[in-house]
């Protein structure tokens, strides 16, 4: 299947901290990546290293087949195709909803104004908050802040998403209503890497489940694999003390 | 009504309020005049040097651009430190017997008041809008990269509107200040109120009563102007709830920002 992302000997290094030791790893076309692994294991920081919010040390980053960080392309326009969900939502505080989900459009994508709004209703229907277009982001729930958020990201129409703990940060009752939306996605086709502590979420959802340990990539293997048959004695160790709770 | 050296205070103050009232009415026109074009005129300046200085360098920018920047830099910190650090009163002189003599350049007072104020008033809003850019949530920025818009971008649309509504307190506090503060311009014969009293005092020998009545037509200017500022501030506000800790002494201090978005 056609890659989208392939990430090679990918290393940072935050001062003398290692933080990733060459990662090597790909994520195809309609793929469910779910990363897993304690806090503090250099998830986030794969992440953010894939859409160039950190700069890797050294390693390459293949975007459909082209190496991004040769420069061909800039990190904006690279940035504009793949999207991410931050833990903390991060809307634009200034902006009403609807606008959230413009405001890329129109500048980086350079739509007008109209075709963008259009877009923006599109996928506002779609995570179900197409009833609150007009609020300011301090107005409306967690909940409902991701999944403008999810909403935002797609809108740009990118080639993956990537989410970052996208329910950590929610109250308990909020946690589903995100997952559904996450869960329609991944039906619907959209290429998806999401680092979640929600297990049941990687075991239905995902196609494959990464574990990560201290900067490494322990195991990456199908949910059934990870879940009912780990190789890695690190992977058994972390998945009883999540599942224990 | 006459009044000679003997009659009370009352009989004076009357006097000087029947008399010299236009004199007063321009005086406080100027003041407000270049309070006002100078508060605009330095925000403005502020805007342009906080925008500048949090212009952000990575290990990928071109070295050009690196270079460019620590020199803008260190030129924008001379000025703000310098007019920080100097009375305006003494910039007034400098300035426009300097554009005299140096440059041959002859300003009108109330063109020079205006410069004046302006340039000082930048020194100090830079700071200020800095501290403003620099307290909006990295999250803001992230977001904004993250669909691919750049810095310039995101500057524009998603963080100095935040920031602006931020510092609009700070804002009004600096144009009151500069209300009282243009009565240094006195020295350089701009016509504002502190210099038309003090003709209006010399005429008649009546100092205190004269700045009775000025220091009366101050407060109410400072006063206005506070309510008014207040009542939009109060309309702008949304989520967030401010402490003004308004001196020009402290700038760094100046915003502090509570009660953020709910976590
Ligand atoms: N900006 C940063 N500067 C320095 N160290 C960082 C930075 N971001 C993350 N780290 C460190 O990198 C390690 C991995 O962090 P992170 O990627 O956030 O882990 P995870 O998302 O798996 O919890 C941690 O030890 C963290 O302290
Ligand atoms: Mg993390």
């Amino acid at each position: 299947m056609e890659k989208i992302i392939e990430i090679r000997h990918l290393k940072k290094f935050f001062g003398e901290n290692e933080v990733l030791t060459d990662i090597n790893f790909s994520v195809s076309k309609g793929e469910v990546v779910c990363i897993i692994g304690s806090s503090g294991s250099g998830k986030s920081t794969l992440l953010r290293c894939l859409n160039l919010l950190e700069m890797p040390t050294s390693g390459d980053i293949l975007f459909r087949g082209e190496n991004i960080l040769e420069h061909n392309m800039t990190n904006s326009v690279y940035r504009a195709k793949l999207g991410m969900v931050f833990q903390q939502f991060n809307l634009f505080n200034n902006l009403t909803v609807i606008d959230n989900c413009v405001v890329g459009q129109v500048k980086v994508l350079k739509r007008d104004r109209d075709s963008a709004k259009k877009k923006a209703m599109e996928y506002l229907e779609l995570v179900g908050m197409s009833q609150f277009i007009n609020a300011k982001p301090h107005q409306i729930s967690g909940g409902q802040k991701q999944r403008v958020a999810i909403a935002r990201a797609l809108s740009m129409e990118p080639e993956a998403l990537l989410f970052d703990e996208p329910t950590s940060a929610l109250d308990p009752e909020m946690v589903g209503e995100v997952l559904k939306v996450m869960k329609h996605l991944a039906k619907s086709g959209l290429t998806m890497l999401v680092v979640t502590h929600e297990m049941s979420f990687a075991r239905d959802v995902a196609n494959r489940v990464v574990f990560m340990d201290s900067g490494v990539i322990v195991e990456d293997n199908t949910p059934e694999v990870i879940f009912n048959n780990p190789s890695n004695e690190r992977t058994r160790i972390f998945l009883k003390r999540i599942l224990d709770n | 009504m006459a009044v000679d050296a003997t009659s009370p205070f009352f009989d004076w103050v009357f006097y000087i309020l029947q008399n010299y009232w236009p004199l007063f009415l321009r005086g406080a026109t100027v003041t407000l005049i270049i309070s006002l074009t100078g508060t605009i005129v330095g925000f403005a300046l502020g805007i342009l040097i906080g925008v500048v200085r949090t212009i952000p360098v990575d290990q990928n920018s071109h070295f050009i651009k690196k270079l460019g920047l620590k020199v803008v830099n260190f030129l924008l910190l001379c000025y703000i430190e310098i007019f920080r650090g100097t009375p305006m009163m003494v910039q007034a002189m400098v300035i426009f017997y300097g554009a005299a003599m140096v440059y041959n350049i002859h300003l009108s007072p109330l063109y020079a008041g205006i410069f004046i104020v302006s340039i000082n008033t930048g020194a100090y809003m830079a700071e200020i809008v800095r501290g403003g850019i620099i307290s909006i949530d990295k999250g803001q920025f992230e977001a904004a990269h993250s669909i691919g818009m750049t810095h310039a971008q995101t500057m524009l649309n998603i963080v100095l509107p935040q920031a602006i509504r931020n510092i609009l307190p700070a804002l009004s506090n600096e144009f009151v200040i500069n209300i009282k503060d243009t009565s240094v311009l006195n020295v350089i014969s701009v016509t504002e109120l502190f210099f038309m009293s003090k003709s209006a005092a010399g005429n008649n020998f009546r100092y205190f009563e004269v700045f009775l009545v000025t220091c009366v037509i101050y407060f109410i200017m400072t006063f206005t102007v506070t309510r008014i500022l207040r009542y939009f501030e109060v309309r702008l506000e949304g989520p967030s709830a401010y402490t003004i800790h308004g001196s020009q002494t402290v700038p760094e201090a100046e915003i502090k920002i509570m009660g953020r978005e709910k976590k």
